[in-house]
């Protein structure tokens, strides 16, 4: 008997506490992030899309267009061009394009860079209309990332230039070319002289 | 001018109170259906819809115009008669019993002297609509529900019945307006603690919601009693549970909490104010609890509920002849 009507006021208190908990609930805030009209902070271990580092030393990227990244992707989805241009030591890309709808994120590309120029980017807010607007042109995005920074864009070069620094770069070498051959050649005649 | 004359107030009354509820039942349900949306969505820490409309309002609208345009389907060998009767049987009689609800102390239709009687009389009623539904529709899962509800609606009238008896005798009549006057000093729930439990326990248990929904239990009978039904039947469904929460709530707030009474607001606000936090009582429930399994249903009614509430009524009774 006693049981009985034990057994209905631990139940009723039991029903009681449930009910303040879920009211409780309904007082909190929400913990949905209501993407897109709300932005959210990525932790800097988020693994976005490759792009291009900017190097604090010299504000543009440092990618010497050796084309490691393009020849390791495992879909092939980098696409890079470069030439010396006239005055410089190294190679600089003059077209850096990645495909990201194919993808994986497998880290390949950041990892094999002898420049380290790559790092994954924050960026979450991919969604788009078309299957073109997932191909990204690398440096006019290093132009907006600049832009944001307060950074001065790094021009992109025209085609015209890229044509005058090749003809220049063809120009120097054949001339570094015809040097060598006179220099081997005032070489071997002083050789032969002597032999004689 | 004739029809008018002929009719005469209580029939142009009558006229004005049908319009005016059917204008509230619509509007009840798209409110409603938003407000259980947004309650269920706060205590689960999001934010519910928010697309269509400031904050989701018009979301309800949505998925009305959506269930208009789908295909009314009617499987084969259903019992058409009934099958075709049942959505309006079950959405009828929940209309007819706003003819007896106190609004305010001159807002009501016809103040009727059997008021509560008709309001629980057709209450039961829908207990005829489900099995007519549950099966018409030639679906095993369906008559599976169908039994189920009428089993759970019977054995919870009981208690509902005794309880609702227990105020009447402190009233002694059954005429709603009378039992809001007789609460001008205490508010019955005052009074009487364990009968607004038990009514509230019965009330959530008759319109079938959670944790009592085992014949509509969406995750065991694919929609038990209204699986064959598409499109606009099914939102007559819908609507006719929704309407009947709102009665049973108008009825526990007449009952128990004074009905239109209270300080500076007019009453029809406050009735109002009664009935939307009673209504939000019954869906904290549906967010709370597990529902029950039919076993513990049945034994929680016959065993528990009906022996509690006749306690109840023995108490009143000799309270009553003592003071």
């Amino acid at each position: 008997m006693m049981t009985y009507f034990k057994e209905i006021l631990v139940g009723f208190w039991s029903l009681l506490m449930g009910m303040a908990v879920t009211i409780r609930y309904f007082t909190k805030p929400i913990v949905t992030v209501q993407y897109p009209r709300e932005k959210i902070q990525m932790s800097p271990a988020y693994r976005g899309y490759p792009q291009l580092i900017i190097d604090p030393e010299t504000q543009t990227h440092k990618c010497i267009a050796c084309e490691m990244c393009s020849r390791i992707c495992p879909s092939q989805l980098i696409h890079v061009e470069g030439t010396k241009f006239p005055g410089e030591k190294q190679k600089r890309a003059t077209k850096y394009v990645h495909e990201h709808y194919y993808c994986s994120l497998c880290g390949l590309c950041t990892e094999v860079c002898p420049t380290t120029a790559l790092e994954y980017s924050a960026e979450y807010r991919l969604a788009g209309f078309k299957r073109e607007d997932a191909v990204i042109d690398h440096l006019i995005l290093l132009q907006e990332r600049q832009k944001a920074a307060g950074l001065s864009p790094t021009p992109v070069p025209t085609a015209e230039e890229i044509a005058a620094a090749a003809a220049a770069e063809a120009a120097a070498k054949e001339a570094r070319e015809k040097e060598a051959k006179a220099k081997a050649a005032a070489a071997k005649k002083p050789a032969e002289e002597v032999k004689e | 001018m004739d029809l008018l004359t002929h009719l005469g107030i209580e029939g142009v009354r009558m006229i004005v109170g049908l319009v005016a509820v059917i204008a509230l039942v619509s509007v009840n349900a798209l409110f409603l259906i938003w407000m259980e949306r947004k309650v269920a969505a706060h205590m689960q820490l999001r934010p519910g819809p928010m697309e269509v409309g400031p904050h989701g309002a018009i979301q309800t609208v949505a998925d009305a115009v959506k269930l208009m345009g789908k295909e009314l389907i009617t499987p084969e060998e259903v019992d058409r008669p009934i099958y075709y009767l049942a959505p309006i049987v079950v959405f009828l009689p929940v209309l007819l019993t706003f003819l007896v609800i106190p609004f305010s102390q001159t807002w009501i239709i016809k103040d009727m002297n059997v008021g509560i009687v008709l309001i629980l009389a057709f209450s039961t009623l829908t207990v005829l609509a489900i099995l007519m539904a549950g099966w018409a529709s030639n679906n095993k899962y369906s008559v599976f529900g169908a039994l189920r509800s009428v089993a759970q609606n019977i054995a919870y009238e009981i208690p509902l019945l005794v309880t609702v008896m227990s105020i009447i005798l402190m009233v002694g009549s059954f005429k709603l307006t009378d039992i809001v006057a007789a609460q001008g000093r205490y508010w019955f729930i005052l009074l009487q603690p364990l009968a607004f439990i038990l009514y509230i326990i019965c009330a959530t248990a008759e319109t079938n919601r959670t944790p009592f929904d085992l014949p509509e239990a969406e995750s065991e009978l694919v929609a038990g009693f209204h699986t064959e039904y598409s499109g606009m039947r099914f939102a007559l469904f819908f609507l006719a549970e929704y309407t009947n929460m709102f009665i049973v709530s108008a009825v526990a707030a007449v009952l128990f909490l004074g009905g239109w009474r209270g300080p500076i607001l007019p009453g029809v606000v406050w009735f109002l104010i009664k009935v939307y936090a009673l209504i939000f009582l019954i869906m904290w429930f549906r967010w709370t609890f597990p529902r029950v399994r039919f076993d513990q249903l049945v034994t929680f009614a016959w065993k528990i509920l009906i022996p509690l509430s006749f306690v109840n009524l023995l108490l009143t009774a000799l309270a009553l002849k003592i003071f």
